[in-house]
């Protein structure tokens, strides 16, 4: 286990080494900040001061070395726009968009797991036809039209939630509810997939020889056989939410970290833009690695 | 009349599929009765499998559906119960078990849940179902009870899972016991521990056991009764005496006919020259050492048969005369040249002289290939042999070689049966006119009749055009009619070789006799004997 | 007889099997209604976008705006009309056109690329394998929208450019799905009956490992569409993608955005278009999956009966 640890660690830094480098790079290609930052009809004197003095007159590879002995201490460089260190901005995003994403997905996870098991234990009835329809249109749905759709309804036409922020409970519905209808309908569909496999098993067959009653069937003996493919793509939709809920953040002026990331990106914020991508990677790969673990957990053949 | 302990009447399932409905079962008729072993007797779709699933609800509906009939248990319909009488009677008082142990136990619950559950299902208190799985597990012969309830299904050998379903099964000491195919994947030798364990503890409870097989070995080691069936109907049934010695149905007879392990020993080839020479070859996965000096030669126009229970080691030699796996060390001659070191370029040529046949037919044809596709593609890899214009004709004279229409150029696998299949993939090993055919398990997935057509035809192929066959198998009575040489293998080393003739009649080494004695004979005589043979061994060894 | 050359297909088996998806297609409602509006939908973009091209682009500054379901107007103003008076459902036709295109476009790239690396990563050595791994993974991880964003800022905006990104960034699912496929069918028997053949690596790879992965491979990409369309949509809603004056339907949606509250369906109507599109195309990949699996296909059979 702590051979299979190290080994992934080793790896996914590896990945986020390479990934680092090539946003770096590539991200200076999209223009220059000075041309930003200052009045329009700055002169090219007040330009000239602006790059050197943050250091983007510096040949490239220098800069780049410079950024990464920095990264090394843990030091991500300060926010051109807000004149404060990157980190704090990102963590300050980050906090939002991981609450976004906890309180969303285990909303996401529990009501799939359960509906989704029930449909495929009665598949082709009346129930699962209705299930499989309506989480089908949900994992078709666009969210900025959602997300539109939904503020014109509940928020103009109807006054019930307000439009924008964070104040509230009241304002984290709305987009909690957008970010759930993709990856709920997208997870049911794997539930049920996954348990319709599993209930043709034996060891089903087994479990109903011996007498056992059909919901201990359904969810002692099926589910957690049938948990293995639906924790990779809880994974996979959490990860998503982690890495870009850009277009509900933007939307309804949620201050997480995707929308903070393009931002940055459209401010030419370098240093903003390398810290979220760092925080996304990072936390993305812890949540992978308790996913082996919960693999392991779940399926006892499982050993690292 | 008087009641029996099960009855089914006039049963008939149907299950609705792709290519419209199929009668599985037809009109059954059965009965049960208290303290007797019952076999149903019957090859793939006869409906065996599914008049036992029925009597226990595991039918899948849909696609299955109970159409006619009546399930009596104790007198009373089992159809007409509510479903929680049903799943009451489940495991309580009707039990079953199953041919693959490994899909039907749970894979994620350690196995001392596992059994507890079917005692507490039936209102067993925690503590006493605890204590009960212990003594059933010591009562089933698994050893150190007490760490084997912690482990999990894939931590035991197939033989040890079948005795933990059946500890499951007999929890709640059942009236009836159904076992379905109970040992058709395991090793000769555990599956006679297994029947042995079967029959002992219907003798123990005076239970009624049901026990469903397609092999006549099994019928005559444990039954008291036998029902025949074929194509979901019951064509003959009567006591296991009276049936194979006074089989009055068509199928019967031919069934029992084709039963192998009758024929005439073969007298050994008169050739000396070896065709191809293996020693010493060794083979290591990791710390595993699979084979251990392998060697033995093959003499021309000879059929050496490599026999062996699981991890033996016998498809390891095969894969590696092949080239499929590489040794670690040994040398296999072939036209005084060694196969194992020859260039990719070399080794394409001699590919042509050594062909394989593959033990499940269904696997090894590329299934979106039609018949014609799959044997001319011999000869797109090695174009010298045949020129494109002649390839049909080709195609269509080996089919006949094989003894089939020459139509079924044109299908696919998944038009074909089983034994069909099986002669295409002759045909197709025959494309390149090989000198050695290695046949790996090529007659055990496929029925009995079946069977013994392609042992017919390999021995006819074998006459006309002198091939030599390396005949991989587990099965010793089919092994007794083909093999000119046998050679016995056991955890990777050869244990015994010798005529076909010694090796049955006077085996030198233990694990040998141990083999023959285990295995299964049709005939209900015979194989009394050797049952007693094989417990006076065993008191001996105790 | 001899002359018949031995690849010839037993053309009644062919036929017999498109007869056969037919009547599983004919069965699964939805699936065929999904069928059918995919295909319309492909002829308005190939036929009617063209055909409504000066109509969907004229502006008409009296019908700004124009509310929907006034059957009065001509057939292309039912639907109403958008801040430059112009027909939304003409626009949305010719926006189909893009759309789709961009879609297929990626899809057909990263499947083709994907499907590919995949084949080589699943049969040659383990350090290749390795590096396409992690090359898909740096992938994997980079944001799609900063590639977006790189790229607008980089290429002068063309179409090109989006299918370029949304190609890259869908090019891991493709190759691991077909590496994962590989790895398991090259342990099946006739993978080894053909090496017993002397078949060679190119050989087995193409001729008998392809054809096993390819339907798995398609229904993906029918899912794939579906996503890639929806990515599409987000980006040129947040401006990155598809630059004006070309059009699809996620820019009508966010060009709409600032007359939410007075015109509701500038932004309603393309987003309803993406919503059948991506919902036909995932109805139509889960039958797809479903036919494709013969262990779950008698439940076509029996779609429609009611059983205990």
């Amino acid at each position: 286990m702590t051979n299979f640890l190290i080994k992934r660690a080793v790896t996914s830094a590896l990945s986020l080494f390479i990934l680092v480098v090539l946003v770096f790079f590539l991200i200076r290609l999209t223009g220059d900040p000075a041309s930003l930052f200052l009045p329009l009809d700055a002169s090219e004197e007040a330009k000239e001061k602006f790059r050197d003095l943050n250091g983007l007159n510096d040949p490239i590879l220098h800069q780049f070395f410079q950024y990464f002995s920095d990264l090394i201490r843990l030091d991500f460089g300060i926010s051109l726009r807000r004149a404060e260190p990157a980190i704090d901005s990102v963590l300050r995003g980050f906090k939002w968009t991981l609450q976004l994403a906890a309180i969303t997905m285990s909303l996401v996870a529990s009501l799939a797991i359960i509906i989704g098991s029930i449909a495929a234990f009665r598949v082709g009835g009346f129930f699962d036809r209705i299930v499989t329809f309506f989480s089908l249109i949900g994992a078709s749905a666009p969210d900025f039209w959602i997300a539109i759709v939904a503020i014109v309804v509940f928020s103009v036409g109807l006054g019930w939630l307000p439009t924008s922020g964070t104040g509230t409970i009241f304002h984290w519905v709305l987009p909690i509810s957008v970010l759930f209808i993709r990856p709920f309908g997208l997870i049911l569909q794997v539930v049920r997939g996954s348990m319709l496999n599993v209930l043709s098993a034996g060891y089903i067959k087994t479990a109903r020889a011996k007498g056992v009653k059909d919901t201990v069937i359904i969810f002692v003996h099926g589910l957690r056989n049938a948990m293995l493919p639906v924790v990779t793509v809880i994974g996979d939709q959490a990860a998503g939410i982690l890495n870009g809920a850009v277009i509900v953040e933007t939307i309804f002026g949620f201050p997480g970290v995707g929308k903070l990331m393009i931002d940055s990106i459209l401010q030419r914020d370098f240093a903003v833009v390398l810290a979220s991508i760092i925080i996304t990677a990072v936390a993305i790969f812890v949540m992978n690695i308790l996913i082996d673990i919960i693999y392991a957990i779940l399926d006892p053949r499982i050993r690292y | 009349m008087a009641e029996h302990l099960l009855e089914i009447k006039d049963l008939a399932v149907v299950f609705n599929t792709i290519a419209g409905q199929v009668q599985a079962v037809n009109g059954v008729n059965l009965h049960l009765d208290k303290g007797e072993v019952l076999a149903i007797l019957g090859e793939s779709g006869s409906g065996k499998s599914v008049t036992a699933s029925a009597v226990l609800n595991l039918i899948d509906m849909p696609p299955g559906e109970i159409t006619a009939g009546e399930i009596r248990f104790k007198g009373e319909n089992l159809f007409d119960m509510p479903p929680a009488r049903r799943r009451d009677i489940n495991g309580k008082n009707i039990a079953m078990i199953f041919q693959d142990p490994l899909s039907y136990l749970n894979p994620v619950y350690r196995i001392g849940w596992q059994i507890e559950e079917a005692l507490k299902v039936h209102g067993a208190k925690e503590k006493e179902a605890r204590l009960e799985t212990l003594r059933l597990l010591e009562k089933v012969g698994i050893t150190e009870p007490i760490s084997a309830v912690r482990k999990y299904p894939h931590q035991f050998s197939g033989g040890q899972r079948q005795r933990v379903m059946i500890a499951m099964a007999l929890a709640l000491r059942p009236d009836i016991l159904i076992a379905d195919e109970p040992t058709t994947a395991l090793d000769v030798t555990v599956q006679a521990q297994i029947l042995d364990l079967l029959v002992n503890l219907q003798k123990e409870t005076g239970m009624a056991l049901l026990i469903i097989t397609h092999d006549l070995g099994v019928v005559a080691e444990v039954a008291n009764r036998v029902i025949v069936m074929q194509n979901g109907k019951v064509i003959e049934a009567g006591s296991v005496r009276d049936i194979y010695f006074k089989p009055s149905h068509k199928y019967t007879k031919q069934l029992i006919k084709s039963a192998p392990g009758k024929g005439k020993f073969s007298l050994g080839t008169s050739s000396s020259n070896p065709l191809l020479s293996v020693s010493k070859i060794s083979k290591n996965y990791g710390v595993f050492r699979a084979l251990k000096d392998i060697s033995f030669d093959l003499m021309e126009g000879e059929t050496v048969a490599i026999v062996g229970e699981s991890g033996s080691g016998k498809s390891t030699t095969a894969k590696i005369l092949l080239r499929l796996e590489n040794a670690n060390s040994g040398s296999v001659f072939y036209q005084n040249q060694d196969i194992l070191t020859l260039s990719d370029q070399d080794l394409l040529k001699k590919r042509r002289d050594i062909q394989m046949v593959f033990q499940d037919p269904s696997q090894s044809l590329n299934p979106r290939m039609t018949v014609l596709q799959l044997i001319s593609e011999a000869w797109v890899i090695h174009p010298d042999v045949l020129p494109k214009n002649k390839w049909l004709r080709r195609v269509e004279d080996l089919l006949e070689q094989v003894g089939l229409e020459k139509e079924y150029a044109r299908r696919f696998p998944h038009q074909l049966s089983g034994g069909q299949l099986q002669r295409i993939a002759i045909a197709r090993a025959l494309a390149l006119e090989p000198k050695i055919i290695i046949c790996d398990e090529a007659v055990s997935a496929l029925d009995v009749s079946v069977q013994a057509q392609v042992i017919s035809l390999l021995k006819k192929l074998k006459k006309d055009l002198g091939l030599s066959y390396i005949f991989i198998a587990h099965d010793l009575p089919v092994v007794r009619d083909f093999a000119d040489r046998v050679i016995v293998m056991k955890e990777g080393q050869i244990v015994e070789t010798g005529l076909t003739k010694d090796i049955f009649l006077k085996p030198q080494k233990k694990y040998t006799q141990e083999l023959l004695l285990a295995s299964l004979e049709p005939d209900p005589d015979v194989q009394l004997a050797r049952r007693n043979t094989r417990k006076k061994l065993l008191e001996y060894k105790i | 007889m001899a002359k018949s050359p031995p690849t010839a297909k037993d053309n009644n088996t062919r036929r017999f099997v498109f007869n056969a998806w037919l009547l599983m297609l004919a069965r699964d409602r939805f699936a065929l209604f999904a069928a059918i509006f995919l295909l319309v939908l492909v002829g308005v973009a190939l036929v009617g976008s063209f055909a409504l091209e000066d109509v969907a682009t004229k502006q008409n500054l009296r019908g700004r705006n124009a509310p929907p379901f006034d059957f009065n107007k001509d057939w292309v103003f039912w639907l109403g009309g958008d801040a430059l008076g112009r027909p939304l459902l003409a626009r949305i036709f010719l926006a189909s056109r893009n759309t789709l295109m961009i879609a297929a476009s990626a899809v057909s790239f990263s499947l083709i690329i994907g499907c590919f690396l995949g084949l080589i990563a699943g049969y040659t050595s383990k350090f290749v394998s390795h590096l396409i791994l992690r090359v898909a993974d740096v992938i994997m991880s980079f944001p799609s929208l900063l590639l977006a964003v790189i790229i607008l800022y980089m290429l002068p905006p063309s179409v090109i450019n989006i299918i370029v990104v949304l190609a890259i960034t869908r090019i891991p699912i493709y190759l691991r799905t077909a590496r994962a496929e590989v790895l398991e069918i090259r342990e099946r028997m006739f993978i080894q009956a053909a090496t017993v053949m002397g078949a060679s690596n190119k050989r087995i790879i193409f001729r008998h490992i392809l054809p096993i992965i390819i339907p798995t491979m398609v229904t993906i990409a029918t899912l794939d569409f579906a996503f890639v369309m929806l990515a599409e949509s987000s980006l040129s809603f947040l401006g990155i993608g598809i630059q004006p004056p070309e059009i699809t339907w996620g820019l009508m949606v966010a060009q709409g955005r600032p007359y939410l509250t007075t015109a509701w369906w500038l932004s309603f109507w393309p987003g309803l278009a993406i919503i059948l599109t991506t919902l036909s195309l995932n109805l139509l990949s889960n039958w797809l999956r479903v036919v494709l699996d013969p262990q779950q296909r008698w439940r076509m059979e029996i779609g429609d009966q009611k059983n205990g």
